[in-house]
């Protein structure tokens, strides 16, 4: 299934959790936050919380700034 | 001033320099500017995320013991800011916020309707807000009442070095807060930071007179030594201004 990723379309089994996608772009766990289609999804949920198709996944984290 | 604190919400400080870490060249030239500022609380950007998870910066300040001011720079309503807030707490473990919507690209100056509008939303979740606003001292009064722990008037357009445009806003803003004023915004050089803290402000915000000074290093030192100065002229009791000279030696 396709979803997007930070803007970018990519594909994912079916199923895919959003520790699944974190895992698959090899983003550290640390100092990141998710949002599913604006919604924050907690770290505690990343395991259970599957991401359905066409859905937008936003992954955020510190960088410099003002 | 030995015991002399600043208080935002459950946050206590001893250093009234707050730092932004955007503009600088590279890391280093930050880590430099940060330990000789002082300062015990910085701010950060929320951006996405690529593949090796960020830039270094908070690995940076986790190292430096400074805490974490994570701000919404970029959003242009309430609901991009609210969750760039929710997402900030989340990746970043803390409550506090530095709350800035704005307008447009080109002045950078808040949004006040957006501004408001947010921080109603963002203290209602629980969290410490910082809100950046215009120096009107109105809409700061609207904003404490919102719930914001702090409120940030500008002294002039981000990254102008303008200094600080209408002091007697930022008189009127002091005269009448509740909660700790924070000039944020327009510093150019040592003397902005130590007029800020004689016009009663409690804290200053800079990042680019700083990161973007040909010594970043010892313009931290500048802006240390000006807030520290201007804290203790605010405090002092400064003479009366006269028309006339007055003879400071005793006559023949």
């Amino acid at each position: 299934m396709e979803i997007q990723v930070n803007g970018q379309r990519r594909e994912f089994p079916d199923g895919t959790t959003v520790e699944g996608v974190l895992e698959a772009l090899g983003t550290a766990a640390r100092g990141v936050a998710v949002a599913v289609d604006g919604v924050v999804v907690r770290r505690g949920e990343w395991p259970e919380a599957v991401v359905r198709k066409g859905a937008s996944v936003d992954i955020l984290t510190a960088v410099q700034g003002g | 001033m030995d015991g002399d604190h600043l208080v935002i919400g459950e946050h206590k400080l001893s250093s009234r320099l707050i730092i932004g870490t955007g503009g600088a060249a590279n890391l280093a030239v930050v880590e430099r500017a940060l330990v000789a500022s002082g300062t015990e609380l910085t701010t950060v950007a929320m951006r996405k995320a690529d593949a090796d998870g960020g830039s270094g910066v908070l690995e940076l300040l986790r190292r430096l013991g400074i805490r974490l001011l994570p701000n919404t720079a970029g959003c242009r309503t309430a609901a991009e800011a609210v969750l760039t807030a929710r997402l900030a707490r989340e990746a970043l473990e803390t409550d506090l916020i530095k709350l800035e919507v704005h307008a447009d690209d080109r002045t950078l100056l808040p949004d006040p309707f957006e501004t408001l509008e947010a921080a109603e939303q963002l203290t209602a979740d629980g969290f410490t807000v910082l809100a950046y606003t215009n120096d009107d001292p109105v809409l700061a009064l609207r904003l404490e009442e919102a719930g914001c722990a702090a409120v940030m008037p500008l002294g002039a357009p981000i990254g102008t070095g303008l200094g600080i445009r209408n002091p007697h806003n930022i008189e009127l803003i002091v005269s009448r807060a509740g909660v700790p004023v924070i000039l944020d915004a327009g510093i150019g050089t040592a003397s902005d930071a130590t007029l800020a803290m004689e016009l009663g402000c409690d804290a200053v915000l800079l990042s680019t007179a700083v990161t973007r000074a040909a010594d970043p290093e010892r313009m931290a030192s500048a802006m240390r030594a000006a807030v520290t100065a201007g804290r203790l002229a605010a405090s002092a009791g400064r003479i009366p201004q006269r028309f006339w000279a007055h003879a400071s030696s005793p006559p023949r």
